[in-house]
């Protein structure tokens, strides 16, 4: 199940920030701007300092799991910078299939609107409301 | 790897984007140029900001090419231009240039097909004075390897609309911008 999701822009700011399902204890905006730049930073940093050798074909990405005993952070960055995070259930599911659907979204509903500057914060509708039915079909 | 970019590209046109009808395209892109002839009266200015609006597109573009061909990250120059003409000109265009390195950081796009020019003719006054009437291409580049870390220049060098047997555009790769290093805080 999934709790939330939020948007990171490649400078480290949440644009996007919506709950889907009951459960999470809620943040405040202030704490959730705190984590998105927190796990911004964690990525970087978890990037940099994976070893060169161990992938070839692609630059190595950051963190993409983190396990706790209630739930699970899973972690998606763009070739773009972009940071996709979805916060789950302790029931570990493979998240890239997952995490490409909400970047096709994203490319199709908040990037192809001309009105959307990017890299602020995400406000539409539409986005919104496939979002939804993407993580209601789980 | 380099061969099955070829495959991927003609596999996502065939399969996996939506297509628009050629003659729309043609005359959408045509009665933009010539508002912008008539707007600025200078032929600069129309290059200058047709590559601006490219350059708008190509930023918002690579995301929609990232998410549908789930390529990873990449950080080799020759391999992203390969990807560009095999995949990217073909997903978009329908068209694959032919791609020529003069050193590690420079390449030559060249353009057998131009869907954007098929029907147009210069008058002699826009080739005097400059005009590169497909120049937005220029700009949609740029945009895109941007956003990938890629910061290049583009221009056109040779167009057969301008009475050149060949139609190219030169790629120079300025630098690969570390998105590594933490952005300061304002």
């Amino acid at each position: 199940m999934i709790y939330s999701m939020y948007i990171v822009n490649k400078a480290g700011s949440l644009v996007y920030n919506k709950s889907f399902n009951e459960g999470l204890a809620q943040l405040n905006s202030n704490e959730a701007l705190i984590l998105a730049g927190t796990l911004h930073s964690i990525l970087a940093i978890t990037d940099r300092v994976t070893p060169e050798n161990c992938v070839k074909e692609h630059k190595p990405g950051g963190v993409e799991l983190i396990e706790a005993e209630g739930l699970l952070i899973h972690c998606f960055q763009t070739p773009t910078g972009l940071m996709f995070v979805l916060i789950c259930d302790n029931q570990l599911f493979q998240s890239e299939p997952m995490m490409y659907k909400i970047y096709q979204i994203y490319s199709d509903y908040v990037l192809k609107n001309p009105f959307h500057t990017p890299d602020m914060p995400i406000r539409s509708e539409m986005f919104d409301t496939q979002l939804r039915n993407l993580i209601r079909s789980v | 790897m380099s061969k099955n970019y070829k495959a991927i590209g003609e596999d996502i046109f065939k399969n996996k984007v939506e297509k628009i009808s050629l003659e729309f395209f043609i005359f959408t892109y045509g009665s933009m140029v010539i508002q912008l002839i008539k707007d600025y009266d200078d032929y600069t200015m129309v290059n200058t900001t047709l590559e601006k609006l490219g350059y708008n597109m190509g930023i918002r573009l690579v995301d929609d090419f990232l998410s549908i061909t789930q390529f990873k990250p990449c950080t080799d120059f020759k391999n992203v231009m390969e990807i560009l003409t095999k995949v990217g000109f073909k997903v978009y265009l329908n068209i694959v240039p032919q791609l020529d390195f003069q050193s590690e950081i420079q390449c030559t796009l060249t353009l057998t097909d131009n869907p954007l020019a098929e029907n147009v003719e210069l008058p002699p006054d826009a080739i005097e004075n400059g005009l590169w009437y497909s120049n937005w291409m220029t700009g949609v580049i740029r945009g895109a390897l941007e956003q990938i870390q890629f910061i290049v220049t583009t221009e056109f060098t040779r167009d057969v609309l301008r009475g050149d047997d060949t139609t190219e555009i030169v790629v120079t790769l300025i630098k690969i911008a570390d998105e590594n290093v933490l952005a300061p805080e304002d």
